[in-house]
């Protein structure tokens, strides 16, 4: 334990926190594009090269805006929701891994840890997530937010199970619980092929536990305005709009390791992890691309509906699922 | 040096960040309040009554069967992981098959009683 290791460690620490500012805008950049372009519009083009500062101007916007504190409004709670809704947003990032090992002197991995307990360190991460949701809609005592907030935590923890059972199936195969060694188990195989159905399940959990379209109830705004962030203004509102993002990006990087293979595909000689970074960053990009289609292409779920779909279809699904890549397992070892 | 160093590492300093900038951007932002503007939101009305107050039971009944499922499905890890560290697979699957026996039978039971039903 010299300096360079911890130098390696707090440089991987600090690039991974880089993620959080940056990578909302662009990709609320890259959806609003996205949805100009399926919607037969122009999308945002004044600010920059065709609009390419526009969500950089909108941050430095909201930083300098009023954040209102409702009267009757649970001020400490208030005030802290949207710091419990980034933090484990971007804790979360610790475990995933970007691209293989390099050795340049000495040997580190493109990941912050390799924590043996990686994928039940992401999903509890994903649960806290809900304690933000759970704590602004208390706290901002307006009924829409109320109303919001109950919905979403429990669309929230509904997905979850979903998500648990999808992930499960993946390491009936991998046998470990570390995001490094699901990749490396996949260098033959993407676990996609035998758990087709699990990833199906995980993609459609990851768009429930993200509340995004068309799975996104708590902001249905024709009824709820806004959802549990309703009473949330300037930068505390720009709080949940990252967390937001960066639960977006988390999933589609945690869907791309799990089940596309993460950093795997063809390498340039000499240059391997320059392409393992790239194959991992368009399977990411993959992901995150379908999540903006869904919200251009699918109409909205009505609540019942949504937790039916989640109670009655998915878990059954999912149960099965497992017990299914367990049979396969037990026959191709 | 244990891998959680870094990750308690990411963890502080995301949260250094999200209290940092709130506080920081406290002296950038205006403040001018009044009544109108502090009042809960509610598509222009006065607002009527507390927030807080009753709603459906659905909820409530939603999150203890999270609870339920989210622990026993818990159990399921370790079972997942020894089927690449035995070799007895068979009876390995036979144990995970009977618990999951059991779960769905709480789960038929369930959906039977109609606590599933969103709209009843």
């Amino acid at each position: 334990m010299d300096f360079w290791d911890w130098f390696i460690v707090v440089t991987k620490v600090l690039a991974v926190f880089l993620l959080l500012p940056v990578a909302p805008l662009a990709l609320v950049l890259f959806e609003r594009w996205t949805l100009g372009r399926l919607q037969s519009r122009i999308g945002p083009n004044r600010v920059g090269w065709r609009g390419s500062l526009q969500t950089a101007a909108d941050g430095l916007k909201l930083g300098i805006k009023e954040d209102t504190i409702p009267a009757m409004a649970d001020k400490g709670i208030f005030w802290f929701a949207p710091v419990m809704m980034v933090t484990p947003a971007l804790a979360a990032w610790a475990v995933v891994p970007f691209g293989p090992p390099v050795d340049v002197g000495r040997t580190f991995g493109l990941w912050v840890a390799d924590l043996n307990v990686g994928v039940l360190f992401f999903l509890a991460m994903g649960s806290l997530g809900v304690y933000g949701v759970v704590m602004s809609g208390w706290a901002s005592n307006s009924k829409y937010a109320h109303l919001g907030a109950l919905r979403s935590s429990a669309q929230i923890i509904s997905y979850e199970l979903v998500l648990g059972l999808g992930v499960l199936a993946v390491i009936v195969y991998s046998g470990s619980l570390s995001l490094v060694d699901i990749v490396n188990a996949q260098a033959g195989l993407w676990f996609i092929v035998p758990q087709f159905i699990g990833f199906l399940l995980f993609l459609i959990a990851a768009v429930g536990e993200t509340n995004r379209a068309p799975l996104d109830l708590p902001e249905a705004e024709t009824e709820l305005v806004a959802g549990f962030h309703v009473e949330y203004s300037g930068m505390r509102w720009a709080f949940f709009f990252m967390a937001e993002y960066a639960n977006i990006l988390l999933m589609s990087a945690i869907a791309a390791t799990l089940f596309l293979g993460g950093w795997h595909g063809w390498t340039i000689p000499g240059l391997e992890a320059i392409s393992g970074v790239g194959w991992f960053v368009l399977k990411t990009g993959l992901f995150v691309f379908a999540f903006f289609l869904f919200r251009a292409a699918l109409p909205r779920f009505r609540y019942d509906q949504l937790m039916n779909f989640c109670w009655k279809i998915l878990i059954p699904i999912g149960a099965l699922n497992l017990l299914a890549a367990a049979a396969l397992r037990m026959a191709w070892s | 040096m244990p891998s959680w160093v870094a990750v308690v590492l990411l963890f502080a300093l995301a949260f250094l960040f999200a209290v940092g900038s709130l506080v920081g951007t406290m002296a950038l932002k205006p403040r001018r309040k009044y009544r109108a503007k502090v009042t809960a939101y509610e598509s222009g009305m006065e607002p009527i009554g507390d927030a807080r107050g009753r709603h459906s039971i659905r909820f409530y009944l939603v999150a203890v069967t999270f609870l339920i499922f989210d622990v026993e499905l818990l159990f399921f890890y370790p079972w997942a992981l020894y089927f690449n560290m035995i070799d007895d697979r068979v009876s390995l699957f036979g144990v995970g098959a009977v618990f999951l026996a059991i779960l769905a039978t709480a789960f038929v039971y369930e959906w039977r009683k109609g606590a599933l039903d969103w709209n009843r």
